[in-house]
């Protein structure tokens, strides 16, 4: 492995000359382009087909490249972008609200609290209009008014209602929408889909990364494809944490094993803890639900004054509550955001105020909206997540408030890109939730979605094409030697796996590494607690490499097998975002540093001394990855201290 | 709680399978169906043998992996319910419950409960889209939709592509999965240019994959875990008349072997 000697790349972000609002523009100009007949000469591979993998795949077979896309789910359309319930931002202003480009701009960088490139987070906001026209033409039902224009709503962190939605079920729309344009490609036959596959490698050639290795799941058949450019679209990590609102699949493999070749990963540590989930009662619970936060339009959320109050909701007056949002920010109350939300949930519990009988809850309440609104309303706005609740945990959230408690949800972080989205090895782009984008140390809601169909239908295939065109095509032949190094680093390791032979389930260890990562490197952080978890990591890591017990071969569906391999990942990689937040002596956005709080509890930012992204490079195994940083420049917007209050 | 389960076990797609019996208690009233499965497969690799193989995902009802016939019912007992939604307080103590995969001609057994559902995928492939360029589209105010069709069209567009009504059909139809296509993409106006094409292309797509024929048992509504209406396939085989009576494909269909050549 050529890494451990490789020098630390530059982390130009390659941003556009030229004032902020022409950058794009500007860019797509001047960007290198592919003719129409070379096109078909190139072939891409795409890994992921949730919103960003099955966009970009579509849009890039639109544009005549051969594409080859990989997801490890038996169909694109089952991508966990299929769960996104709230909606998706743009700044359409169709409500004449006062939304623009330049105000969705500035709430997602302050939302994220200024540990986001300016530029990225410009582009961003001005893409968001086209994305809804794209979408609407793919005759996605979004919610619409009686006059049959679209319907917005508001979410977090904003104070326009700004965010599209169709029903409760926004993400699996969108899904639907880039799973028929995918659909399509492949019909056309300008996609090749490689379903029940997963990408257990990167090939790198000369520093340029040109293909993947694969395993079939089905019957574990392992293959090199080789390729032009690499395309990650692989999602998030959060299910790191065990317990998360991410499906149970989702994982780190892609961008880590990607990372090992020499990929830099950015900002590791910046989690988002979302604050409306069903909380957890059962040891062998196996997910945490979200509440879609678009609940926080019209619920109310509160505590009751006293400590460990027994009293069933209803029989608590209005005066013994505690509408602690409202209370500590005026300005967006129910609707601050995510990060503030969860930490102020965290701490009422922490003082005994929590409810339910874990203690680990608080009340989201309806009683006022419905009186307001009307039965009707409610239905038509939160129907679905109403029956949802009900459906899990047995109470009838028409009756009795919601219990909601915070838990693990999305990663701000991610590989590090350029403004073309190219991770540090050329020819590999990290696209969606899988790079580490535009939404710094706190990402709003309704902005992934965005960001990945920005990403995917908009940005990639512009930036993708400048990247090719100084390239001749490769040929088929191109990489056998990098191509059969990494595939015999696979077999080995699946050998490996294979070869352990305890007798403790899989499942264990992904719930005690979850367990330890929610404690140590959760909702708030300490030095002695990250120090502690540097301890513990490696320990567990090594238990689990002698105790577990894939129960079969590699040449078969071997279900533990796949977990194992992801398992073992997380198991590697949580050490890189503990160091991550070891290392970041301050508290911005999700990441809070209990050394770093005001007098009155908030964070504090040091812009001294983090304004920046930091990115990880790996060193090679049992040496300590090594941190860089990209320098942030604000020149259009001067961080402030975020105050929702 | 306490149940015997027996669950149907095949090691892969050329082996036979067969009902295997599992007892397992402590069960909670609160813990999913899929997590009873969770803790008899920890079970399972504590004594060093192969875990129950099951689709599954997200684990809210939405991605439309998982898929298990219990007791004779896809998804189970509970009307409008994916098996992963479905909660153990549902079930009667002490009772045995059978676990088997979906089976249809098109839906061939891959391991355990797992099947190969990829023929529905190729009826999306062949139309099930709106057959636009990113970047070619209007404002999307250009076109307002009513109300009405907008939540008519999001009904039938709620469908997550598990295939219990395939699973549930007599005859292994996928009708109910292709109509919910189809009808979405008939009420959007954006849908309505390509909606003879994309009928006659679904339904050859969803003969040439192994699907059955619909002769009107309805089995699979009641199956569907997002209740899908009954009404869209009659839509279906409005557009699909019409579609076969006005379009140029009516031509070729009539005359399969015009373009032999
Ligand atoms: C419950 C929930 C609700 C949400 N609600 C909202 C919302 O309302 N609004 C909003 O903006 N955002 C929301 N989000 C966030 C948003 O849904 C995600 O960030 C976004 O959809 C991620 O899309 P993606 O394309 O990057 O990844 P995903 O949709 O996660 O897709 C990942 C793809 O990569 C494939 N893959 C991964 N690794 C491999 C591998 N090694 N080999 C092969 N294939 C691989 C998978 O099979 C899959 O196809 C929500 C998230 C959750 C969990
Ligand atoms: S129609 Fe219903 S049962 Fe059939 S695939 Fe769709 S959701 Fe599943
Ligand atoms: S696991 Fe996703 S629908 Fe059941």
């Amino acid at each position: 492995m050529a890494v451990a000697d490789m020098d630390i790349p530059a982390f130009d972000p390659r941003i556009p000359d030229g004032p902020l609002a022409d950058k794009w523009q500007r860019h797509r100009a001047e960007v290198r382009l592919v003719s129409p007949t070379n096109k078909r000469r190139y072939r891409v591979i795409v890994v992921g087909s949730g919103l960003a993998g099955a966009a970009a795949a579509a849009s890039l077979a639109e544009l005549g490249y051969q594409v080859d896309c990989f997801t490890f789910h038996d169909s694109p359309r089952r991508a966990h972008s299929v769960a996104a319930q709230g909606g998706i931002n743009a700044a359409k202003n169709y409500r004449n609200d006062g939304d623009s480009v330049e105000r969705l701009f500035r709430d997602t960088l302050k939302g994220g609290d200024y540990r986001s490139r300016e530029a990225n987070v410009y582009r961003l906001a001005e893409i968001s209009n086209q994305i809804i026209d794209h979408c609407v033409a793919q005759g996605i039902p979004f919610a619409r008014d009686y006059a049959g224009y679209l319907d917005n709503r508001s979410f977090g962190g904003a104070q326009v209602a700004r965010t599209f939605y169709a029903r409760g079920q926004t993400g699996q729309q969108l899904l639907l929408g880039a799973y028929g344009a995918l659909s399509r490609q492949i019909h056309g036959g300008q996609v090749r889909l490689h379903t029940r596959t997963e990408m257990l490698d990167l090939v790198v050639e000369d520093g340029r990364a040109t293909g993947i290795i694969s395993r079939r799941l089905t019957d574990g058949h392992i293959e090199h494809h080789g390729a032009d450019a690499v395309v990650l679209a692989s999602g998030g990590y959060s299910n790191i944490y065990y317990l998360s609102t991410n499906a149970l699949a989702s994982n780190v493999t892609a961008t880590y094993r990607a990372y090992r070749r020499g990929a830099w990963f950015a900002n590791p540590s910046f989690t988002q803890i979302h604050p409306t989930c069903i909380p957890a009662v059962e040891d062998h619970q196996s997910k945490l639900t979200l509440m879609s936060e678009s609940l926080r339009n019209d619920g109310r959320i509160w505590v009751p004054q006293a400590m460990h109050e027994e009293r069933r909701p209803a029989e608590i007056p209005e005066a013994e509550r505690d509408y602690y949002l409202e209370r500590m920010y005026p300005a967006y109350g129910n609707l601050s955001p995510r990060d503030i939300s969860s930490r102020a949930a965290k701490s009422v519990c922490d003082q005994g105020r929590g409810v339910g009988p874990s203690g680990h809850g608080v009340y989201l309440d309806f009683a006022e909206a419905i009186g307001r609104l009307g039965r009707r309303v409610i239905n038509d706005r939160y129907g679905n997540l109403f029956e949802m609740y009900q459906r899990i945990t047995g109470e009838d959230p028409w009756h009795t408030p919601m219990r909601i408690y915070p838990a693990a949800h999305y990663s701000m972080g991610g590989l590090w890109v350029d403004y073309d989205l190219m991770t540090t090895v050329p020819g590999l782009f990290a696209i969606g939730e899988a790079n580490f984008s535009d939404h710094g140390a706190n990402r709003l809601g309704a902005s992934a979605l965005m960001q990945g169909l920005a990403d995917g239908y908009f940005i990639l295939p512009q930036t993708l094409g400048h990247f090719l065109a100084a390239r001749p095509p490769l040929t088929a032949d191109h990489n056998s030697a990098a191509g059969a190094e990494a595939r015999a680093a696979v077999e080995a390791r699946l050998a490996r796996l294979v070869a352990v032979g305890g007798r403790t389930p899989v499942e264990t260890f992904h719930r005690r590494l979850g367990e330890l990562m929610w404690e140590h490197c959760g909702m708030s952080r300490s030095r002695a607690g990250l120090q502690q978890a540097l301890v513990e990591i490696p320990a567990l890591r090594d238990e689990f490499w002698s105790g577990i017990c894939v129960c079969g071969g590699s040449a078969e569906f071997n279900v533990v097998l796949e977990k194992a391999g992801r398992v073992a990942d997380y198991l590697e990689f949580a050490e890189v975002m503990v160091r991550d937040a070891l290392e970041r002596e301050e508290s911005c956005g999700a990441h809070f540093r209990t050394e770093h709080q005001t007098a009155d509890g908030e964070p504090r930012r040091e812009d001294a001394s983090f304004s920046h992204v930091a990115a990880w490079g790996f060193r090679g195994d049992g040496v300590a990855a090594q941190r860089a940083i990209e320098p942030l420049h604000f020149e259009h917007l001067q961080p402030a201290v975020r105050n929702y209050r | 709680m306490e149940f015997t389960l027996h669950i149907w076990r095949q090691h892969g797609a050329a082996e036979h399978g067969a009902f295997v019996t599992y007892p397992v208690r402590g069960i909670s009233p609160d813990l999913s169906f899929l997590e009873m499965l969770d803790i008899l497969n920890e079970e399972l690799v504590g004594r060093g043998e192969a875990p129950i193989a099951f689709d599954h995902d997200c684990r809210e009802g939405i991605c439309g992996s998982c898929a298990m016939v219990i007791n004779g019912d896809p998804h189970g007992p509970l009307p409008g319910t994916t098996t992963c939604q479905l909660y153990m307080r549902h079930f009667q103590n002490a009772t045995d419950i059978t676990v088997e995969p979906w089976r249809a001609r098109a839906f061939p057994v891959l391991r355990d409960l797992i099947v190969d559902r990829s023929a529905l995928d190729s009826v999306i492939q062949a139309g099930g889209y709106v057959s636009v360029n990113t970047g070619a589209a209007p404002d999307a105010h250009a076109i307002t939709v009513a109300k009405q069709a907008a939540d008519a069209a999001f009904e039938a567009a709620a469908c997550i592509g598990c295939g219990a009504c395939v699973a549930a059909c007599p005859n292994g139809a996928a009708m109910l999965f292709t109509a919910a296509k189809v009808a979405q993409l008939a009420i959007m106006p954006q849908g309505r240019p390509e909606r003879s094409r994309r009928v006659i292309g679904m339904v050859e797509a969803m003969d040439d994959a192994g699907f059955g024929n619909c002769t009107n048992h309805y089995a699979c509504t009641e199956a569907c875990p997002k209740q899908i209406p009954l009404r869209f396939i009659a839509q279906l085989n409005r557009e699909f008349l019409s579609a076969a009576l006005s379009s140029r494909e009516f031509v070729e269909l009539a005359r399969p072997h015009a373009h032999e050549e």
